[in-house]
């Protein structure tokens, strides 16, 4: 069937004429559907933003005083004459896929997205539609994730065996959620734990609008900072090289990232350990959630893009790149937001 | 084999020296002696006979992961290895083998003159029994080639630290050709004497960059300066009626150089010289990619010999009348190295390396600058009283280069990394002008900063001409300044040139297209110093 371009692929971002919107749009536009609040999503300058209701005190953590509208999760909301709908992403707390409904026509932007369950983020929804556009940041065979408490145990052993030799564990985590994801996963028992305020920042948002994180202890410019071997600290990933993690002293420290799932990133990046642990669909993630949709048009975005096309083609979709605004759709490694 | 994989998961999740010295000292105390040389022998590079090709690894493994083969080629292009890329696309083990590193080897090569539908067979079985670092290791046997990041340095400390033994003991029973199917860990590293290898090289000396001013080395008189040639290092050994010929690398390389077979009878039994293998005529070296036709063949024809013969250039004395004399001091085994040479044939594969006389520092600066028109590419500065140490060591032995050689270049093509470079694009073709035309003659991919490969890569995505395979042709815009150690003549280039380590030293961002150099520039620095 040959579809309607209810969503089209312009210059500024995908783009929705019936009701006149964008979604996740990279360049200032009067209207914004943002699928969740990290920052290759959610931009600065748009003159309106609608965002979860969850999603939205990140967004205006990051992004200040902006004139934003929420929706929760199911609603559906009229825009010209375009139904829409946000769903669980199963991303990060509040990261929606985006359904647009035009004449009977179900269009779905995934957005960032995870199929497994992380017990933090609403668990991503299985959606119906005519067309899929969806991210493959991971859309490799050789990406394929362990489960999660497989992985939480890896990093508590590792932590443990710090606190034996007495030093300071430091994990790199994106500050807006791995790092919350990971701080559900630490095991109490082992020790203290602390995060940069970068960490903090986000922890103590999402605190505020009911999202319940185990306790934690900012490090502050006062803190002893030689003081805390055995004691577990979430930071961004580049405060890992800087003089304030080597204040720590004797450290040991770690990143946490779907990259670190090979080899060559794991030993290039010099953190003593890499933890394979992400917010993006892994290789069977991605064509599990693919076939649910039941879609005969699949879009694919942020990613090995080429690859996962022709795959998809050789399974007998309609399948096609999404033109993104770096003149094609590869991405460069590490990002895994 | 879990206590080996263990041990390259430890050595991957260290980036501290002392850390991967423990886990090595760990396995050489537990491991059992069969798996330890095992161990010494991969990681120095000695890998088990190839048994499968890759081209059968990879049909094998796309079959069992139900993956089309264009996409196990895709995924190695972004993984960067067949080993683990094969290990990660797998599905998981049903079944559990547990084998030592030593029986796996045996069990590889059991296989060898198996025919190739019962060698899939065994591939299949063991890949499905066998899960995450078990089966990239086991791929690693086959595939050949550990990278760990355990120089030769720290597993010879490791070693001194596990046997009681000297450092430099344990670096030179390491040298040579030992086979760790021929030989075991008793002979090799616990064995009172280091046995009758004839062959068994000297741990190679190697000298530091000069760093900050040329004084600061103190009195010019306790130094000796030497030309700096850009050959093949090289060790000849003289010793019980035949000769061995050693390069840095530790490659056996004598049968490359049939020539010095004639130093057997002319130099005394117990004999081993260090020096320079150059491409020499008329007293004078020829350029460095003539030796090059020499390198890559095991069997030299008569037509290259004569095009390209070949001298040690010797600048060192190593072992004499069979005893080692690299504790004596550098004047001392000089003044003998001197003697060896004295009154030797002109017809003899052997040259002693010139030393330069100078009383000032200025003065061997004012050397320095004209090394380019001696054909060579700066000085060694050694000193008098040093003995010959063993491996990189900072103090005795310096080189002291010449500022590279520069030309500003129009990038053209771009091609992407590999491993974590693989969505960058890092691989460069740079061309001048001849009039109107750009004509290629470098490729580079070194010298850029992590920040400056993504600035370039977002560049090339957005004005890529046109696509062959993996290769952009990208927009005439960006000039860099390529640096060059040397240039030659060459007919397989269009360009006429050929340069010796080509690499950006900086992307002019100052600089338009226009601006840079032309062919003609090119040939003029040909012409000076080609
Ligand atoms: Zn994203
Ligand atoms: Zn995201």
């Amino acid at each position: 069937m040959e579809t309607q371009d209810t969503l089209t692929f312009t210059s500024n971002g995908i783009y929705c004429s019936a009701g006149d919107f964008y979604i996740d749009p990279w360049r200032p536009v009067p209207r914004a559907l943002i699928t969740h609040g990290h920052a290759d999503h959610a931009r600065f300058g748009h003159r309106s933003y609608l965002s979860t209701d969850i999603a939205a005190p990140v967004i205006k953590h990051r992004l200040g005083d902006i004139n934003i509208e929420t929706i929760s999760y199911g609603a559906t909301v009229q825009v010209g004459s375009a139904k829409v709908s946000f769903h669980p992403a199963g991303h990060v707390p509040g990261s929606a896929q985006i359904r647009v409904e035009v004449g009977g026509e179900v269009w779905v932007v995934s957005g960032d997205y995870k199929t497994v369950y992380d017990g933090l983020s609403d668990a991503f929804e299985p959606l119906k539609c005519h067309s899929f556009i969806s991210e493959c940041t991971f859309g490799l065979p050789a990406f394929q994730w362990k489960e999660q408490s497989v992985v939480f145990e890896a990093i508590n052993a590792w932590w443990q065996q710090n606190a034996n030799d007495r030093r300071v564990s430091i994990l790199g985590a994106y500050g807006l959620g791995k790092a919350q994801r990971l701080l559900c996963g630490l095991d109490r028992s082992i020790g203290p734990v602390l995060t940069h305020s970068t960490v903090e920042g986000t922890n103590r948002v999402m605190r505020a609008q009911g999202i319940a994180l185990p306790p934690t202890q900012q490090v502050m410019h006062d803190t002893d900072r030689k003081a805390q071997s055995g004691a577990m600290i979430i930071a961004p990933p580049s405060a890992l090289e800087s003089s304030w993690a080597r204040g720590f002293g004797d450290i040991s420290t770690a990143f946490s990232s779907g990259w670190m799932g090979l080899r060559g990133v794991r030993r290039r990046r010099a953190a003593d350990r890499g933890f394979v642990i992400s917010d993006h669909a892994d290789w069977e993630g991605l064509n599990a959630a693919i076939l649910e949709t039941g879609a005969e048009n699949i879009y694919v975005t942020h990613g090995y893009t080429d690859t996962f096309s022709r795959w998809l083609i050789e399974k007998g979709y309609n399948a096609k790149v999404v033109p993104t605004q770096f003149g094609d759709a590869e991405e460069e490694q590490g990002n895994d937001v | 084999m879990k206590r080996f994989a263990a041990l390259i998961s430890d050595l991957d999740q260290t980036t501290k020296t002392l850390r991967k010295i423990a886990a090595l000292e760990r396995y050489f105390r537990e491991a059992p002696p069969e798996d330890r040389i095992w161990c010494l022998a991969l990681f120095s590079g000695r890998r088990p006979k190839r048994i499968l090709s890759t081209t059968q690894l990879r049909e094998w493994a796309a079959e069992l992961s139900g993956l089309p083969l264009w996409l196990l080629e895709d995924s190695y292009a972004v993984v960067g290895d067949l080993a683990e890329t094969i290990a990660l696309v797998l599905p998981p083990a049903k079944g559990n083998i547990d084998k030592s590193l030593s029986e796996w080897i045996s069990a590889l090569r059991a296989i060898a003159g198996a025919d190739a539908e019962e060698k899939r067979k065994f591939i299949l079985e063991v890949w499905d029994a066998l899960s995450g670092q078990d089966r990239f290791v086991l791929n690693k046997l086959i595939t050949g080639g550990f990278r760990v990041g355990v120089s030769q340095k720290l597993m010879v400390r490791a070693l001194a630290g596990v046997t009681h033994k000297p450092e430099a003991e344990i670096a030179h029973r390491l040298m040579g050709a030992w086979n760790p199917e021929e030989t075991s860990w008793e002979k090799l590293i616990e064995a009172e004497d280091l046995g009758t290898d004839l062959s068994r090289p000297f741990p190679f000396f190697l000298a530091h960059g000069v760093e900050g001013e040329i004084a600061e080395l103190g009195l010019p008189e306790n130094w000796c300066a030497e030309w700096k040639w850009d050959g093949i290092r090289g060790q000849v050994i003289i010793r019980g009626g035949t000769h061995y010929v050693w390069s840095r690398g530790e490659e056996l390389i004598t049968d490359r150089f049939p020539e010095f077979a004639s130093l057997c009878e002319a130099l005394p039994k117990g004999t081993v010289l260090d020096g320079e293998i150059l491409a020499w005529q008329d007293e004078a070296p020829l350029p460095f990619n003539l030796l090059q036709t020499r390198i890559g063949r095991k069997t030299v024809p008569k037509a290259i010999l004569s095009k390209a013969p070949v001298i040690l250039y010797a600048y060192d004395l190593l072992e004499w009348q069979g005893k080692d004399i690299r504790d004596r001091s550098f004047n001392e085994r000089r003044r003998m190295l001197e003697s060896l040479c004295a009154n030797q044939s002109k017809a003899l594969p052997l040259r002693l390396s010139e030393r330069l006389s100078f009383d000032t520092w200025a003065v061997l600066g004012d050397l320095r600058d004209v090394a380019r028109s001696h054909h060579a590419e700066g000085l060694m500065i050694k000193n008098k009283q040093s003995p010959y140490g063993v491996g990189r060591k900072k103090g005795s032995w310096w080189k002291w280069k010449l500022d590279p050689l520069t030309i500003d270049a129009v990038m053209i093509y771009a091609q992407a990394g590999h491993g974590r470079r693989a969505n960058l694009y890092t691989d460069f073709t740079f061309a001048v002008w001849q009039g109107n035309d750009l004509v290629p003659f470098a490729k580079a991919y070194s010298g850029l900063s992590d920040a400056e490969f993504k600035d370039i890569t977002a560049w090339v995505r957005k004005n890529t001409l046109q696509r062959f395979g993996p290769v952009r042709q990208v927009t005439p815009e960006h000039v860099f300044e390529i640096a060059f150690e040397g240039i030659h003549k060459s007919t397989r280039h269009k360009s006429g040139v050929a340069l010796r380590f080509p690499r950006m030293a900086r992307w002019r961002r100052d600089k338009s297209p226009q601006d840079a150099n032309s062919l003609e520039d090119l040939k003029d620095l040909l012409n000076t110093y080609g």
